[in-house]
């Protein structure tokens, strides 16, 4: 028997476990689409490419799973670009399937062609196109195989459309096995033994873990290795949430806004375990004085993330939560009462940091957006999901709400996108149907994919969206004010739309708090509502997030409230 | 760190857009080329790159692990260091008029080189030479006048 390309395609999702895809229809996917109604899997039309590409984004970092979207040729495809280079930031599996132009076409400038595989070669973990009906279910097989094993990405498959309309027999695919890819999970074990050892050696350990923790499924073999070796540690903005956020030997995040005791600990501490982590310039600051004292040891599947942009002592390549099994197993034989004592003027320099300069800001009558979250953070218990967009409300959610589990802190960490927490916020109320999602945005970025409230309305997908509405591009205001001689250069917004009128114009809730007292009456309003909801917190314009480390110098060098 | 030249042997599948990923590996981390060959192995579906880069040694340790990680990437060598041949093949159009000849014919003779073309003004000379003598070529030709060359890049093989 025969079928159509769409309808094998259709097979290998099915074979692969997908049960939603989030998408955007058009000419070069029609045959796809076609055998899409034909399915049961569910579709979910977004407003906008790339709203579709975060809301599976948001999907698979809810769930782990592999987020999928569809797209058409040309400008489906390049408006899905943005989604797709900030799930290659966050090492976050999806696979996207764009249409193409028939293949007798492609080169010839038709209508709607867009030489997409060249696009997002650099933004992708892997790109194909598929020139012969008869490798589609494999490479489809394998596109899914790639995007969700060793360090996870984006793989974009592009389907010509005369592949996906044309006939051909279906055989099902084996599994697959690769002669070019082979990541290694296991961690050398000898390797794995040293860090034991330098752990009870060290006077001032630290733990740095990130979005590899998280991504591995490691968080509990997290937790219970800081619990028996009683090693404070710290978490990359990627890695939040893997590690119980109310801990006794949690520091708070690290880098530029990060706490003053996490980047004193790191700029103090002699010896480092870098689990998952990557060193991002936002984290290192200057690198040359960054733990500087310690010995570092990283663990990653990534070879090139290690030695990147921070020597280490020992490197060692293999999965998180594979390692952190390993390294629980060989904590068995150990006995680590005696190393407390040994250690506690570093706990207690810690203690110091963190009552010095804990983080803070001054509450008033005017709403201070850290307020906004810490009020969410007590009314939601930290069981919420929280999605952010990218600018100072990013920072305060990292700061102030206190992530208890991973899979909850959801965020356009490596790229940084705009637009980002809306559609992830609703491909996680997708994954989630029963838990309370929350997107903590900024004015300017929720305009950005505000389109996508009218997906969330169609599906009745209640997802709630606090503004912390400063009416300003309000990080970039921030370096204007601290770098850029208070020149606000293009960073006003005077001009947004009445939120609350735009809510219900979508068929959304909309409320809105004008003063700190107002602020939780809102709160447990939205949270109380079965649908959609926009709240327009409008807070302190020039509110500043700190501690901030100026670009490029050492992390140790804050500047304060 | 001081920075040299590293000579890298790479093997990928022999698939369209291989090339243009490790050049746009390489463009896009900027990183160098210094010169690239590439043609099929024995197998049809592999090919072999030997490509010329520059840095320093934490910068050519991340260009190898970069290029491992490429999906097609079947395996990378580098052959900096240890015992390896490595050939160049050129032609150079050179002026050669009636007095000059002779001195350009002992040159090509010394360095085992051809005349493959020869014109009313030129000879055009065929060499394969190491990257060392292909540079002792090219400064006693200088002098001639060299009107055009091409070069492959070098291609490099384990003893
Ligand atoms: C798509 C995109 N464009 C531009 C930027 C640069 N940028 C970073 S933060 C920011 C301001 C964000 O403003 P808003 O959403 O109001 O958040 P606030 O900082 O005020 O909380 C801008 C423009 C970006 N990160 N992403
Ligand atoms: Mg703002």
């Amino acid at each position: 028997m025969e079928f159509t390309g769409a309808q094998i395609l259709m097979k290998v999702l099915k074979e692969e476990g997908v049960d939603t895809i989030f998408g955007y229809p058009g000419g070069a996917v029609l045959d796809i689409y076609h055998a899409l109604a034909q399915t049961d899997i569910r579709h979910i039309l977004a407003r906008h490419e790339q709203g579709a590409v975060h809301a599976a984004d948001g999907y698979a970092r809810a769930t782990g799973k592999v987020g999928v979207s569809i797209v058409t040729s040309g400008p489906g495809a390049t408006n899905a670009v943005t989604g797709i280079a900030s799930a290659n930031a966050d090492s976050i599996p999806l696979v996207v399937i764009t249409g193409q132009v028939p293949t007798h076409l492609i080169g010839n400038d038709a209508f709607q062609e867009v030489d997409i595989v060249g696009i997002t070669r650099p933004c992708t973990k892997h790109n194909y196109l598929v020139t012969d009906i008869n490798d589609l279910a494999k490479t489809i097989k394998e596109a899914f195989f790639i995007a969700r094993s060793g360090r996870p990405g984006p793989v974009l498959v592009d389907i010509p459309k005369n592949i996906s309309a044309s006939k051909a027999a279906y055989k099902l695919p084996g599994e697959i096995k690769m002669r070019t890819y082979n990541p290694t999970y296991k961690p050398n074990l000898k390797q794995l033994r040293k860090i034991v050892d330098l752990i009870k050696s060290a006077k001032k350990p630290l733990i740095f873990s990130g979005g590899g923790v998280t991504i591995s499924g490691g968080s509990e073999e997290l937790t219970r290795f800081v619990t028996r070796t009683q090693v404070p540690i710290t978490s990359s903005l990627m890695g939040l949430g893997a590690f119980p956020g109310t801990h006794p030997l949690w520091l708070g995040m690290p880098g530029m806004h990060g706490t003053y005791r996490a980047n004193m600990a790191i700029s103090n501490c002699d010896f480092m375990l870098a689990i998952g982590v990557r060193f991002d310039d936002r984290v290192t600051g200057k690198t040359d004085v960054f733990a500087s004292n310690a010995t570092i040891v990283q663990i990653d599947i990534d070879p090139t993330s290690i030695h990147k942009n921070i020597p280490v002592e020992i490197p060692i390549v293999g999965d998180c939560k594979v390692s952190l099994e390993e390294l629980n197993k060989l904590l068995d034989e150990e006995d680590f009462n005696h190393v407390k004592e040994k250690r506690q003027p570093w706990l207690d320099d810690i203690e110091k940091w963190k009552s010095t300069n804990p983080l803070a800001y001054q509450a008033g009558d005017i709403i201070k957006p850290q307020f906004v979250i810490e009020k969410l953070y007590e009314l939601t218990g930290g069981k919420a999901i929280i999605t952010t967009e990218v600018g100072q409300n990013q920072m305060w959610a990292a700061q102030y709400y206190h992530f208890e589990k991973p899979n909850h802190f959801i965020s356009s960490g490596g790229l940084g996108t705009m637009g980002f927490g809306l559609p992830a916020a609703i491909g996680a109320q997708v994954a989630c149907p029963d838990k309370t999602v929350i997107d903590i945005a900024g004015d300017g970025s929720i305009q950005m994919n505000i389109q996508e409230m009218a997906t969330a309305v169609q599906y009745g997908l209640p997802v709630k969206v606090a503004i912390l509405n400063n009416r300003y591009l309000g990080m970039v205001r921030q370096w204007q004010e601290l770098f850029y001689e208070r020149v606000y250069s293009a960073t006003t917004l005077d001009h947004n739309p009445d939120f609350v009128k735009l809510a219900e114009a979508f068929g959304a809730v909309g409320l809105r708090a004008q003063k700190s007292s107002e602020v939780e009456p809102v709160l447990k309003e939205a949270l109380s509502t079965k649908r959609p909801v926009i709240m327009d917190f409008v807070t302190e314009r020039e509110e500043n997030v700190y501690p901030m480390v100026p670009a490029g110098a050492p992390i140790s060098q804050m500047l304060l409230v | 760190m001081t920075e040299q030249n590293y000579v890298l042997s790479i093997f990928v599948e022999n698939r369209p857009g291989v090339l243009s990923r490790i050049v746009g590996l390489f463009s896009g981390r900027g990183y160098n080329i210094e010169s690239l060959s590439v043609a099929e192995t024995m197998e049809p579906d592999v090919s072999r790159l030997t490509m010329v880069t520059k840095g320093d040694a934490v910068i050519i340790e991340q260009i190898k692990k970069q290029l491992n990680k490429l999906i097609n990437v079947i395996k990378v060598y580098d052959l900096t260091g240890t015992n390896y041949i490595q050939k160049e093949l050129a032609l150079i159009k050179v002026h050669a008029k009636s007095e000059g000849r002779a001195e350009i014919l002992r040159i090509v003779d010394i360095f085992k080189g051809k005349i493959v073309d020869v014109g009313q003004e030129h000879y055009t000379i065929e060499i394969t030479a190491s990257k060392d003598k292909m540079t002792a070529i090219l400064n006693l030709l200088k002098p001639m006048g060299i009107k055009e060359i091409v070069r492959t890049g070098i291609i490099a093989l384990h003893r």
